[in-house]
Parts: C-alpha cells; structure tokens; sequence
C-alpha cells in the first residue's frame, strides 16, 4: 500500500478513536454516576435517555466567549488545553489493540518510554494553565499538580518498568507477545500501583486535590471559559481512555483472553479497558476527596514501596525461571 | 477500626454498586405526575353553595390574604304573616396565593365546610397579579378536591353519621312505641265498638283539630312521628 495513504489511515483512525471514546466514557460516567446515586441523569438530549448529552455540552462549549483574564499570559494561557490534551492523543497512536501490525497506530520499540514521557507531558498543561491565569486559586491547582506529578510518576514508573523486566522489552507489543496468564497474580501489585498512580496523575476523584472545585474552584481551570475549558474536559476523559488501554496493555494482557484469540482480539482490549474505565467512574463515586498531605503520604509511604516490592518479586522469579 | 484494613473501602464500593442495581428514585414530573395523597396542600377550593358569609376565614387569616365583599339581602317571608328573613349574599370570594402559606388554618375554622384542600399545584404565574384567585377559579377547584380518605378499619364512625343514626334510632323506637300503643287501642276498640253507638263521629272531630292549629297544615305530617300511622288511632295515644 501507498505508505502515505497507510500512514494517514492510521492517523484518521487513532483520530477518531480519540474523538469517540472519551465522549463514550464521558456519558457511560453521567449515567453510573447517576444510577449509582439512585438517579437517572441525562433524560432528554438526543430522545432515548440522554444520549447526546455530551454533544449538547459541546455544543454550549463552543457557545460561550473564549476570555483571557487581562493580566494573564496570554501566549501560555492560549496553549495550556492542547498541551493537556495533545499527549494522550500521541499516546494514543503507540497503544496496540490487536496482534500484529495492522492493530496499532504505530510500533515504537521503546514503547514504555515513549508512553510514559508523553503522557508525564500532558500534566505540563495544568501546571501552565496554573502559572499564567495570573489567579492565586489557579496558581494552588497549578502547584497541587506538580507536587501530585512528582509523587505518583515515580511509582507509575517503576510499576512498568516491572512489567518491562518480566517480559525483557520495552515495546509494547513486544510486552504482549510475551504475555502468559500467570502474569496477572504475578504482577497484580504493580497492576495496582500503575492504576491508582495513573488515576492520581489524571486527577480523578479520590485524587482530585488540584481541581477540588469546592475548595479552589477547579484549580488551574478556574479562568477557562468556552472551548479551552472543554479540551481540559477532554484531556480529562482521553487520559482515562489511555490510563485504562495502557493498563490493559500492560497488566492484563491486552489482546489475550480465554478464547478467541485469532481476529477478536481487539475485542478482549476494549472489553478490559471498558471495565477499567467503569472501576475509574465507581472509584469516583465512592470515595470521597483526599487531604493534599493524604495524597502525598500514599504516595510515598504506600505506592513506592509497593512498586519497590513488585520489582524485587520480578526480579526473583525472573531469576528462579530462567 | 475495622477488623480488615481496607474493609471500609471495599464496603463503599459495595454500597454504590447496590444502589446502581436499584430502581432509581427520580421523579420524572413534567412527563410524569406525582402521586400526591388527598390531603396534600396543593390549592384552596372554595364550594360557594356553603358560604354564608360569616368572614371567620379572613379573620382568622395570618396572612390576610382572604378577601370577602358581601351585601344582605331581605328574603320575604317564607309563608304569609311570617317575619321578613336578611341573608348574606357573596359578592366577592378571593384568595392571594402570593400571600398564602398553606397553613390550613381558613379550612379548619369554616363552619359550613365550604373551603377545602386540594392537591393541585400547577397555577404558577408570571405576573404575580394571577395568583390572586377569585371566586369563580376557586369554585373551579372544587372539582379538583378528592374524596377524603377512608377511615381507619375500627375507627369511630363520623359525628354526623353518629347523630343522624342517634335520631333516625330515636324515631324508630317512637314509632315502634306508638305501633305498639296503637295496637292495643285498636284491640280496646274493636272489644269496645259494640257497645258504644257512635265512634266514628269523636274520632273525625278529633282529627280535624289540629289541622285548623296549624297555619302550613303541610308541614304536621314531617313533623309528627310515624305519619303512616291511620289518623284514626293517634287519638287514645
């Protein structure tokens, strides 16, 4: 085939996934939430129980007037959503969702570091939103974001790289290709720590000190109006997208499943990021926002270690069976 | 503490996923209407047949938001020779519902059962003017107002049906004490008729009294007891 055609092909279809998905979260969230609070959520827009909810909300975005505060920095201002948002697309296109070539974007041998770097990346749009919207609210959420990106890298970090030992490469597929079934007890910590890391990094509910919008009204966020503010929104509910595909990729063998393995395993990579994304929405609901000094001490006292540990126990049992 | 740690945490989890199982609580009102009880606060109906003008309602108002206009007007006498009556007549029944704050209290204190509850509540406004409702759309709630409420399975009956049973009971034993006397006479006169000469001729002498005493001679029969009783044997009772 054409290798330009081929190339914007993929682009097109990563593209559109990035656009449908988060949406798809987006209103799965409205509904659960709603049902998990004894409510039915959206009802009218779109006619059958409020499935255009989200296109409605885009609509309104793209309504309102686009401010910039009159002392803010405009440049930086202006360009903090697509910075948030931008990454997980980039992300995006190295997250495989079936065997061989035609399933992925685009194969990236160093795959975890690619992943990572990128989407550590993405939290640079919060800090920037924070420092230039010239608001001392904004300027909090800004800082509460780096203090929370400095915690929970480092035990998302090391929680891949014990993936990436177990199976001897870095390349996501590659990562794949040597998945076996008893990887999940094996790695079921590092699982753990990736996820949780991965929803503090998003600043999701519990983790949501930096946003905490009846404290700091919405944080770095507070002076975007419009269709800025919306991208925000959207990095938010990508980045689930990416978290749960990556975690899938990772720790839940991606493509594999007890049956079906030739041509429907697109479907098992969906299928287990669909259900993470419904665990990101519980967690939300259920719990209830962490103190700052509580997210850090989880962070630190809880979550290294713990990654620490699944290292160690990698390691041993990579040693004992090779 | 928890005996696990972390058993808290797996019990909130638990608590949202219930509740997502649930039938969900929402009421869905413009689509569907609430499911009120007959006494619910809604409006007050005004059943004007009732009014007699006594103002006890918008005196006894907190909020004076009852307003009554009224004239007295003579109603000539019932029958001739009577006494010239004067009634109340209503000229003008409203209540502010901007004002009112559903306390009840107007139902509770007319004597003639004129106003009422009911649960209707969509007469919002936009000009807070309308919600001054007169007479006519107070009578028109009235077709709104729901049966009361069944009473309780071994509750006292109603006072107005306790009284109406005491006196129709009353009336009963009346009129079965009359029967009973009137039987006897009957008996004493069919014993007696032989031997005295002319009965019929008292007794129609006796019966044509007290039609001449009473000036609506319509009105004796309702009023005395047991009017089925023949004429000719109420005299020995």
């Amino acid at each position: 085939m054409n290798d330009a055609l081929d190339v914007a092909l993929r682009l097109l279809v990563v593209f559109a996934v990035f656009l449908v998905l988060p949406l798809v979260i987006g209103q799965t969230e409205h509904k659960v939430m709603a049902h998990m609070q004894g409510r039915l959520g959206p009802m009218y827009a779109g006619g059958f129980h409020g499935w255009a909810q989200l296109v409605a909300d885009g609509v309104k975005f793209a309504q309102k007037e686009d401010v910039v505060p009159a002392n803010a920095d405009r440049r930086v201002f202006q360009l903090a959503p697509a910075v948030a948002l931008l990454p997980y697309l980039l992300v995006l296109v190295a997250i495989p969702i079936g065997p061989g070539e035609g399933m992925v974007g685009q194969v990236i041998d160093a795959g975890i570091f690619f992943v990572m770097a990128v989407m550590g990346a993405g939290v640079l749009g919060s800090l920037m939103a924070g420092w230039a919207s010239a608001n001392k609210f904004s300027l909090l959420g800004g800082l509460r974001t780096a203090a929370q990106l400095l915690a929970y890298e480092l035990p998302m970090l090391l929680a891949a790289a014990s993936v990436a030992m177990a199976a001897g490469t870095v390349s996501l597929p590659g990562i794949l290709d040597a998945f076996e079934w008893w990887w999940i007890p094996w790695q079921i910590t590092g699982a753990l720590v990736f996820f949780v890391a991965g929803l503090a990094e998003l600043q999701r509910p519990p983790f949501d000190m930096p946003v905490a919008d009846s404290e700091i009204i919405f944080g770095a966020y507070t002076e975007y109006t419009g269709l800025r503010f919306a991208l925000f929104l959207l990095a938010e509910y990508a980045g689930i997208v990416v978290l749960c595909g990556l975690t899938t990729v990772l720790f839940l063998g991606g493509w594999h499943g007890p049956w079906g393995a030739d041509g429907l395993g697109w479907v098992w990579t969906l299928l287990k990021t669909a259900v993470l994304a419904f665990v990101v929405i519980w967690l939300r609901v259920s719990y209830p926002r962490m103190r700052e000094d509580q997210l850090q001490k989880l962070a630190w006292t809880t979550l290294v270690p713990l990654a620490l540990a699944q290292i160690a126990l990698t390691g041993v049992v990579k040693v004992v069976t090779s | 503490m928890s005996p696990i740690p972390g058993s808290g945490l797996a019990k909130g989890l638990a608590v949202t996923l219930r509740t997502m199982t649930r039938k969900t609580v929402t009421a869905q009102y413009p689509d569907v209407q609430p499911d009120l009880p007959p006494r619910t606060r809604g409006v007050i109906g005004l059943f004007e047949e009732n009014c007699t003008v006594c103002m006890l309602c918008a005196r006894e108002c907190p909020d004076w938001c009852i307003y009554i206009d009224s004239h007295k007007e003579t109603v000539p006498a019932a029958a001739p020779g009577g006494r010239e009556r004067s009634r109340n007549v209503l000229d003008r029944f409203a209540i502010d519902f901007s004002l009112c704050m559903y306390c009840g209290i107007c139902i509770e204190v007319c004597p003639f059962d004129a106003l009422f509850w009911s649960p209707e509540f969509e007469y919002a406004e936009t000009d807070i003017r309308e919600l001054t409702h007169e007479r006519d759309k107070l009578r028109e709630w009235m077709w709104t107002v729901p049966a009361p409420p069944a009473l309780d399975p071994a509750a006292e009956e109603p006072k107005e049906i306790a009284a109406a049973r005491k006196a129709a009971d009353k009336l009963a034993a009346q009129a079965a004490t009359e029967a009973e006397a009137a039987a006897d006479a009957a008996a004493q006169a069919t014993a007696e008729q032989p031997a005295a000469g002319q009965p019929a001729a008292g007794q129609s002498a006796q019966d044509t009294r007290p039609a001449q005493d009473t000036p609506a001679g319509q009105d004796a029969p309702t009023d005395r007891p047991g009017p089925d009783v023949p004429t000719a044997e109420e005299g020995p009772a």
